[in-house]
């Protein structure tokens, strides 16, 4: 993996190699490559499977982290991709023309955390929710709990006390942090 | 019977929707059927107790136990329990589980489709208060505030034995009268309505779905 | 000698699509779904049909959406352990065990050998009673409910060996993170070897009613055939990909807990069609029972079950992220975990096989099919919503 890191590493603007495990690694590229970079690892370099595609929310730095995450069946590797994006200015290249299901996935982070992929197919259309106007819910500001108590109709006699405290009374009294 | 409430005679607004399928729908309500004489009611409910047809709509996780429950280990057809393929002719709606918000609409629909004498059973806990999703943003915490529920089996999720007993509890209160949601239904309809809108924001379908 | 049939009423094709007027009242616009006959989960196709035969399909899932990922986003690690079983109702286990072992890597904790082998017990019992179900369905959506009474039984007699092992008769929580809740009870062999017999017989009988059937073969064979292109474009796993005669299997190629030790070769079909993936899911079925077999004979019988875990109300998991997959039923199921160093996960994103199957899989496949058929073809792709949506 370190050496696909290497031959990469002139080609494309690839930074902060992480090697998991030995058939794990991840690598960083700016958004602007990133379509480049994966169309690349896709036709010469035997990634033909893309395994899942997502996004992680790091709120406190302002920014979407997308992992395209491919898998070589040949030398049985799999390599995370990341791409960061700003949170306020959300747009993404659209991989559908790579893989049949990306289009889904795009579908899925349209929704689920408001990150544009313009001409991807159906991009618009609603994946899992009906009618939702809230702010997309896997951003990390949404408060699904808020909304819950807010929207349907919570059961008296629920009693919420903070499991962590609870538990720690009931079952290590002396012990932890207070 | 039906005259003496001014309610039932207001016609529904029905505006989701759109021209022309508002010449489709009929714009009445439902309204409460009132028990006959007692000797006719005691054998009509006793009829109703021995056939329950369930609608084969396995709306969450917990139709899973459903399957078992109607072959061959557990037979429920023991008791006159049988799945049914349409809501038309099913008088038992199990709710299985959880209910997202997208489902809910279709278990609205679904409920008001099927014909009289209805009963509901809700099994899980999600359907009781929540559940263990009682703080996700897409499932419902109580259904009874959308349609009346007869009869509640908790657990996570209940055994076919549970259900079984379930059902055994169901046709006691069936034949003794006292499963009344179809009327609650009907003499709350406003109620039920209000709170069924608030959450399913595009309501494109006629409000009583007949 | 057959003439070619007149194809002049369908719609003509251009580009591989269908071109259809909706206004000219020569279609009609069904749902097929969310109230489901197959035994998968709620999940519905919108279709287009001409005549009998579809000519556009379209699936729509969310009926079964909870916010998995948002809810274990504001639980602690070890809160989620009874949440990830909650995905995928049919077969818990492989929740479990990924959740488990994504959070062992982090976490550098090593389970020991003994819960290794009883994961890979679990598992491939939760697999043999997962494929038993889905038979039932298969069989269902050619109209032989007979089948689906034996196997849901004989399921079922698989559910109450694992209430005897784990305390839970469809959702275990076993697999804590860092081995097993506990061993196996006493004389669990010999019971797990009698339902063996069973599930065997049973499946002999099955392969005299259902893949010698006339009727069966007849409707299946030649129906949804998945090209060999098809794999990597579309990303298809598991056992609809080996019946292409592709030998590609989580266990065989990247061996996880004791698979390197058990000795198995990898069911292959060449049609590819849906009687070829009922062939090798069936093949598999065998292979299940082997392989239980072999791992109750290899097993370590003592040992510790669990590696002592710090206290788990403050367990914070050193930062970092990872991905850990597994063979399940129906292909890749994967878990990528990302802490950041806090009580709470930061990301958890399931890679779920259905993912790929329900969808352009299966929008393209039903392209010509019959009405009739669509159940069936969609069993066959062993499509479940829950890992879909989440």
């Amino acid at each position: 993996m370190k050496q696909l890191f290497e031959r990469l590493r002139p080609l494309f603007a690839v930074t902060d190699f992480k090697q998991q495990r030995a058939d794990l690694a991840f690598m960083h590229i700016p958004k602007d490559y990133a379509e480049m970079l994966i169309r690349h690892l896709r036709d010469h370099e035997g990634f033909s499977h893309l395994v899942f595609f997502t996004a992680v929310d790091y709120i406190e730095d302002g920014i979407f982290r997308l992992i395209y995450m491919l898998h070589n069946y040949e030398t049985k590797d799999t390599l995370g991709v990341h791409v960061d994006l700003s949170r306020t200015e959300a747009v993404m290249t659209s991989i559908h023309p790579l893989w049949e299901q990306a289009a889904l996935y795009q579908r899925e982070l349209k929704e689920m955390f408001g990150i544009d992929f313009p001409g991807s197919p159906g991009v618009d259309e609603g994946f899992m929710l009906e009618g939702w106007d809230e702010i997309p819910p896997m951003r990390r500001e949404f408060d699904t709990r808020a909304y819950s108590e807010k929207t349907f109709f919570p059961r008296e006699g629920r009693k919420k006390t903070d499991p962590r405290a609870h538990m720690q009374e009931q079952l290590y009294p002396n012990e932890g942090e207070k | 019977m039906t005259d003496s409430n001014p309610v039932n005679d207001q016609e529904l607004p029905n505006d989701g929707l759109t021209y022309p399928d508002t010449e489709y729908y009929c714009k009445t309500r439902p309204v409460p059927v009132a028990p006959h004489f007692q000797a006719m009611e005691q054998v009509r409910n006793w009829a109703r107790a021995n056939s329950l047809s369930v609608q084969a709509f396995g709306t969450g996780c917990g139709a899973v136990e459903l399957r078992p429950l109607l072959t061959a280990r557990y037979d429920a057809y023991r008791f006159g329990v049988m799945p049914s393929p349409t809501p038309r002719q099913s008088c038992v709606f199990v709710i299985g589980g959880y209910a997202s918000v997208k489902t809910l609409k279709r278990i609205v629909v679904s409920y008001e489709q099927m014909q009289n004498p209805k009963f509901v059973v809700a099994l899980g806990s999600c359907t009781v208060n929540g559940g263990m999703y009682w703080d996700s943003y897409n499932t419902i915490n109580r259904i009874d505030h959308y349609i009346p529920v007869d009869l509640y089996i908790s657990g996570c999720m209940p055994r076919p034995e549970a259900l079984l007993a379930g059902f055994v509890k169901l046709k006691e209160l069936i034949k003794a009268g006292k499963c009344e949601g179809a009327n609650k239904y009907a003499e709350n309809f406003d109620w039920y309505k209000a709170n069924q809108k608030k959450i399913i924001k595009d309501w494109n379908m006629p409000d009583y779905n007949w | 000698m057959m003439s070619a049939p007149d194809r002049s009423k369908y719609p003509e094709l251009v580009d591989g699509k269908p071109v259809v007027d909706l206004d000219s009242e020569k279609y009609v616009k069904l749902w097929h779904g969310p109230q489901h006959p197959g035994i998968t989960g709620n999940m519905s196709l919108e279709l287009t049909l001409c005549g009998d035969e579809v000519v556009e399909c379209k699936t729509h899932v969310g009926y079964l959406h909870r916010g998995f990922e948002k809810l274990m986003e504001r639980r602690t690690w070890i809160q989620n352990f009874p949440v990830v079983c909650r995905i995928a109702v049919p077969e818990p286990a492989f929740n479990e065990y990924l959740y488990a072992a994504g959070l062992e890597e982090l976490a550098g904790i090593e389970p020991p050998e003994r819960a290794q082998w009883i994961r890979t017990l679990n598992l491939e019992m939760m697999r043999l009673a997962s494929f038993l179900m889905w038979l039932g369905g298969q069989a269902g959506a050619f109209g032989n409910g007979t089948i689906g009474q034996w196997t849901v039984t004989h399921r079922d007699y698989m559910l109450d060996l694992f209430e005897e092992m784990t305390g839970g008769r469809i959702y275990h929580m076993y697999m804590l993170p860092g081995g097993v809740r506990s061993g196996l009870p006493d004389g669990f062999e010999e019971r797990l070897e009698a339902v063996l017999k069973r599930v065997e017989k049973l499946l002999g009988e099955i392969e005299l009613v259902l893949l010698h059937n006339a009727v069966f073969k007849v409707r299946t064979v030649g129906l949804g055939i998945i090209d060999k292109e098809m794999i990597d474009r579309y990303g298809i796993t598991g056992p609809n990909q080996r019946a292409c005669g592709i030998a590609r299997d989580v266990r065989k190629d990247d061996p996880y807990l004791v698979y390197d030790q058990l000795d198995f070769e990898v069911v292959t079909g060449t049609a590819s069609d849906v009687y070829e993936r009922t062939l090798v899911r069936y093949g598999e079925m065998y292979q299940c029972i082997d392989l239980i077999r072999q791992i109750l004979e290899r097993m370590p019988q003592d040992g510790p079950f669990h590696e002592p875990l710090p206290n788990v109300l403050h367990w914070k998991i050193p930062p970092g992220e990872t991905y850990v997959k597994a063979e399940c039923t129906r292909g890749e199921k994967g878990y990528y975990i990302v802490s950041d160093g806090s009580l709470y996960p930061r990301r958890i994103c399931i890679r779920g096989p259905s993912y790929t199957h329900a969808f352009p899989v299966m929008e393209k496949m039903a392209i010509g099919t019959d009405i009739a058929d669509i159940a069936g073809l969609m069993v066959s792709l062993h499509t479940y919503p829950p890992e879909i949506e989440r």
